[in-house]
């Protein structure tokens, strides 16, 4: 589990509009492609429950960054999180928020529920499919990870 | 004067923990089926998280209640007599039921198993929880929120039976138990399904400067960007009435009783419960920490308590509507 008192607490923040502007001119497969890559690295450590994927099967998802300008497309297919190239037509489901607001769902220092009430998170399409994501991420468990215990290996190869 | 427990929700695994590190007494949880009223989609435990979420709590002396706490379907009881069967075989520390039909099964089944009264049972008498406790050895009773503090000082004084509380969580309009206005809506409902305004629904539609909500394609409020947002129930709703549009029923806010509880204290209450199952673990670990620390200072200094503005900052963050209320427990009127 992360211990999110390790991690320094992150405040409510918007990127400069500059970024936003700049980045929505990029090109967008990179992140649809680190996203997903992400996901399978997480798929692997077997932090993502197989009953939970199986009834995201074949689902298509948009996260975008609304202050980096950045959007990710990508599904769940035949076992693994895939980048979507073709984004034409609506995905089933689609999260929109700054990046502080991913930070701080990713570190739990924000509730969700909080973020969406208050309007900082934006939740739109399959709004059965939108709860069974956000559930299978709030039962995360990530494994222990010691820092500490880190260390030494590092220094050692120094 | 004992310090009272503090029931904290679970809606995963990690909530669960969240809940135990942060100091809960109590933590309840649900089943992956509709015996509960927190059914929804991707939340609550199958049999493997259940056991691991009682090892972690009992290894660190917590306790873990199942909420079996709706009403036995025609035609399926089995279901529910099996989610009690599977409650009593995990080992679990007490049961929450509100069916005195399932009440009454778990009473001759399983006679050791310690037996909770639900909120949705809707027992608001002396008389209706010395009844229950007669017929199903209730030990505890979970009060619903309709009392004002000196009603529930009332039905402390005539029982011996526990008596729990609600201290923090997303209010609705208290008809608990009995409520059917989902049912209104989607033909789906706590009581039939498990789960009020199932998702399935629920449609968010966001434009260029508002965002509008339906329920089954009723129109249940539309918010304008500044606005916050609450959860998608007909009682949460904006409603035009005789020309006018505002909530009909009931405002989004959540019950927050901090400033009440030397008096909860004084007063013998046993158990404070948290809502909110459907929650993260961050919000879980957010008020029960939070909680924990004002129950301690009240229970340690009753005089001399005072609320810590960093706690209602906290929890008013977390609340549904970013907004908090006493609910019904300093209402003048009865």
């Amino acid at each position: 589990m992360i211990d999110s008192s390790r991690i320094p607490k992150i405040p409510a923040f918007t990127l400069p509009a500059l970024i936003a502007r700049i980045g929505t001119r990029l090109p967008q497969w990179p992140h649809s492609m680190n996203l997903a890559l992400a996901l399978n690295a997480a798929k692997r450590m077997g932090v993502l429950h197989d009953d939970t994927l199986s009834e995201i099967e074949g689902k298509r998802f948009r996260v975008t960054v609304l202050d980096t300008g950045m959007v990710a497309d990508f599904s769940y297919r035949a076992g693994a999180f895939r980048p979507l190239w073709n984004t034409g037509g609506k995905p089933d489901l689609q999260f929109a928020a700054p990046l502080s607001a991913y930070l701080q769902m990713v570190s739990r220092q924000e509730d969700p529920d909080t973020l969406f009430f208050n309007r900082t998170l934006s939740i739109e399409g399959d709004t059965e499919l939108g709860l069974r994501v956000k559930n299978m991420l709030d039962a995360l468990e990530w494994p222990a990870m010691s820092w500490q215990g880190l260390k030494p290996t590092f220094l050692s190869r120094g | 004067m004992a310090k009272p427990q503090l029931v904290c929700p679970a809606g995963s695994l990690a909530a669960l923990k969240a809940a135990v590190d942060n100091g809960a007494d109590d933590v309840y949880l649900g089943f992956r089926n509709d015996t509960n009223a927190r059914n929804f989609a991707g939340l609550n435990f199958d049999d493997k998280a259940v056991a691991e979420g009682i090892r972690y709590a009992h290894q660190r002396g917590r306790k873990v209640l199942v909420a079996i706490n709706t009403y036995a379907q025609a035609g399926r009881f089995a279901d529910w007599t099996a989610s009690v069967d599977k409650a009593a075989e995990l080992g679990v520390d007490a049961v929450i039921i509100a069916d005195p039909a399932v009440l009454d099964y778990a009473t001759k089944t399983h006679p050791q198993l310690r037996r909770h009264l639900s909120v949705q049972a809707s027992a608001t008498s002396y008389e209706a929880i010395n009844f229950c406790r007669d017929k199903f050895g209730i030990q505890r009773a979970v009060l619903p929120r309709v009392l004002t503090l000196a009603q529930v000082e009332n039905v402390i004084r005539h029982t011996e039976v526990e008596i729990e509380v609600f201290g923090f969580g997303s209010l609705c309009v208290m008809n608990e138990g009995r409520c059917w206005l989902s049912s209104y809506a989607t033909g789906e409902s706590p009581n039939t399904v498990g789960a009020c305004s199932p998702a399935k629904y629920v449609q968010w539609e966001k434009k260029p400067s508002e965002m509008d909500v339906r329920l089954n394609d009723i129109l249940i409020d539309r918010y304008g960007n500044d606005e916050k947002a609450g959860y998608p129930t007909i009682c949460k709703g904006r409603f035009d009435v005789a020309g006018e549009t505002y909530y009909a029923m009931e405002e989004p806010a959540s019950l927050n009783v901090l400033e009440m509880l030397p008096e909860i204290i004084r007063i013998g209450v046993a158990a404070i419960k948290v809502e909110g199952r459907q929650r993260s673990p961050t919000y879980v670990a957010q008020v029960t920490r939070n909680l924990r620390q004002a129950i301690d200072a009240a229970a340690a200094a009753p005089g001399g308590f005072a609320v810590n503005p960093a706690w209602m900052a906290e929890l008013g963050k977390v609340a549904e509507g970013s907004q908090i209320t006493l609910g019904a427990y300093n209402r003048p009127w009865r």
